[in-house]
């Protein structure tokens, strides 16, 4: 069986018209596989973002294709590529992006709401989803009241609570100290490795490499180098802040 | 049960100076279509009340005549033609004007003479709280309603006064039989009712007619219709509904009311939509985030609709507490507002009209996002 989760073949992506236009990604072949975590490295403008959107389902290709869970976007419409992320996606964003006015089991409820599925059973999903991130004492906790890991562990939770095939996590260190980057990055390669899931980092810190079975990096919209020669992950807290 | 409604709760109140701006504007408005309507309806409810406490099945009319206040007259031989017709059980003359009436003081204020023809029982004075309607007959008697009592210048039966230079006694007393013109509505018999408004004897202002229980009512009308001639038969709801025509919309009165309930509508739309546009604006990047997450748009605009039926249903609770309030305060004035549950069902169906409508614009901004940009913050 092929354990490729998302397949992108041949990928360009143009943004912007006329003058403005940018050929963001230039023919990109890069497949997600169950059970590892890929790193996506590379400077800024490289069009790590662009890929993380098209993968995700939030862009379609200008040409070439993507393929999630064996479903083509190419062709779908707004509506379709929402269903899509429904289904089989989960995001990871930089900025969290949690709902200030909900508490932490609230938010990741809502990654089950939005699938149809409600109440006490939903409720306790999310709960679950929350100890699973360490987050048992804090489930009744508003955002404000979390500090940045915690809220980013909630975001994780949120992620994961409707067991999607494909994880997508856009700079999740980025805005960490080290302790709370290390511990994000713990429970991402968790994820890939015991959940058996594919998991995508798009990332710029070479601190998160460890954690990582492959790592791509990109430059100016093509993939230029793709190695699994990464070092062996720490056992001792590698991030200081 | 769905986050939607949690979600959209939090949306309203984590704002409570909007929300109480979105409040002041749905409760001013409703409140305003409230009285508006109100009037409407108890001043339609008052220009019929003559009609509407009179045991008639059929009225008879001068040609034209636009409603009970109308003074033109015909002839009353009709009343003997139409008394003795097969299934006619009475048929009796009114007679109605306007008269001058001399408190003991002096002072002269006009009043509306009604004839009240006590034997029949067509119409007569009702809500009687003290006095004997009986005794109207026995000379010169008035009935007068309690409300007018500092107008006309009397505290009670056996209080005098002058119609016309005539002295008269008050010998019964109603409660809120209130005249929408605001002249004292004076209850006499018929004798006497002509002399106080200079009505000839072979004339009337209209014939009340009653059915007999039995009689075909359509035979009855057609036949009642014949003999008439150039004179009018009008059904009760008919009459009812040719005065309410004409005071509330030949006088222009029913558009004004209208109009200020327009005015309130879309007063009350605009600032709702203000506000849930101004609240959809701000919480763009959460609706952004659950567009990235997946959601459909129809879960977003679910929870836009949602925060527009919290607002509806809380602003007009608090209307209608209002409402319910100027009801009780007005309702021994001379236009009480009546609000019927009709009404009430109305207005709340209005407001949820209102604030949902109010929602297509931040629907409409909503529908413009790009899921992306939760990735560029």
């Amino acid at each position: 069986m092929n354990d490729h989760v998302v397949e992108a073949r041949s990928v360009e992506k143009k943004l912007g018209r006329g003058a403005g236009e940018v050929h963001a990604l230039r023919g990109i072949d890069l497949a997600l596989r169950r059970g590892e975590l890929t790193l996506l490295m590379g400077p800024s403008g490289s069009g790590k973002t662009t890929l993380l959107l098209v993968l995700g389902c939030m862009l379609t290709p200008s040409s070439g294709s993507v393929t999630v869970c064996g479903t083509p976007t190419a062709d779908a419409d707004k509506e379709a590529l929402a269903r899509i992320r429904r289904e089989h996606v989960g995001f990871v964003f930089q900025s969290y992006h949690l709902f200030p006015t909900l508490t932490a089991t609230q938010n990741v409820q809502l990654a089950l709401d939005i699938r149809g599925e409600h109440g006490r059973r939903a409720a306790q999903k999310a709960r679950d989803a929350l100890v699973m991130v360490g987050l048992e004492q804090k489930v009744d906790s508003l955002p404000g009241g979390l500090s940045g890991g915690e809220q980013q562990r909630v975001a994780i939770a949120r992620a994961l609570v409707a067991n999607p095939s494909v994880v997508l996590a856009d700079e999740p260190t980025g805005a960490l100290d080290g302790k709370n980057g290390q511990s994000i990055m713990r429970i991402l390669a968790d994820t890939a490795h015991e959940r058996e899931r594919a998991v995508l980092v798009v990332t710029h810190d070479p601190r998160v490499v460890p954690y990582a079975d492959r790592i791509v990096e990109i430059e100016d919209g093509l993939i230029v180098q793709e190695r699994t020669d990464r070092p062996r992950m720490p056992t001792a807290v590698p991030f200081r802040a | 049960m769905s986050l939607v409604l949690t979600l959209a709760s939090r949306n309203l109140f984590h704002d409570r100076l909007r929300f109480v701006a979105t409040m002041v504007g749905i409760v001013f408005s409703v409140v305003l279509v409230m009285i508006q309507m109100g009037l409407f309806l108890g001043f339609g409810r008052m220009v019929t009340t003559m009609i509407d406490h009179a045991s008639a099945d059929l009225w008879i009319l001068p040609k034209g005549a636009k409603c009970f206040e109308d003074p033109s007259l015909l002839d009353v031989k009709l009343r003997d033609r139409v008394a003795t017709m097969e299934g006619v059980s009475w048929a009796v003359p009114l007679v109605i004007g306007f008269s001058d009436w001399r408190l003991e003081r002096g002072e002269v204020t006009p009043v509306f003479i009604v004839s009240a023809d006590l034997r029949d029982g067509s119409l007569q004075p009702f809500n009687v709280v003290d006095g004997n309607v009986q005794t109207l007959t026995q000379g010169a008697n008035v009935a007068v309603d309690r409300s007018y009592f500092d107008r006309l210048g009397v505290s009670g039966v056996g209080s005098t006064a002058e119609i016309r230079g005539r002295k008269v006694r008050v010998v019964a007393v109603t409660d809120g039989i209130r005249s929408f013109a605001t002249t004292p509505y004076v209850f006499v018999d018929l004798k006497n009712a002509r002399n106080y408004t200079g009505t000839p004897r072979d004339r009337a202002s209209s014939v009340l007619v009653r059915l007999k229980t039995d009689a075909d009512r359509e035979k009855a009308l057609s036949a009642i219709r014949a003999q008439v001639g150039d004179a009018e038969v009008l059904t009760s709801e008919d009459f009812r509904s040719r005065s309410r025509s004409f005071w509330l919309f030949g006088t222009g009165a029913g558009a004004a009311l209208f109009a200020g309930a327009l005015l309130g509508v879309i007063v009350g739309t605009v600032i709702v939509a203000q506000t849930l546009y101004s609240s959809t604006k701000d919480h763009l990047n959460e609706f952004a985030t659950l567009r990235a997450m997946g959601s459909s748009n129809a879960y977003i605009y679910t929870v836009i609709i949602y925060q527009a039926l919290i607002n509806a249903v809380i602003g007009f609770a608090i209307a209608a507490g209002i409402g319910s309030i100027v009801v009780q305060m007005t309702a021994k004035s001379a236009l009480p507002i009546v609000i019927t549950p009709w009404l009430m069902a109305a207005l709340f169906a209005l407001t949820v009209v209102m604030c949902v409508a109010s929602g297509i614009g931040a629907i409409i901004r909503v529908v413009r996002i790009d899921p992306a940009t939760v990735f560029m913050r």
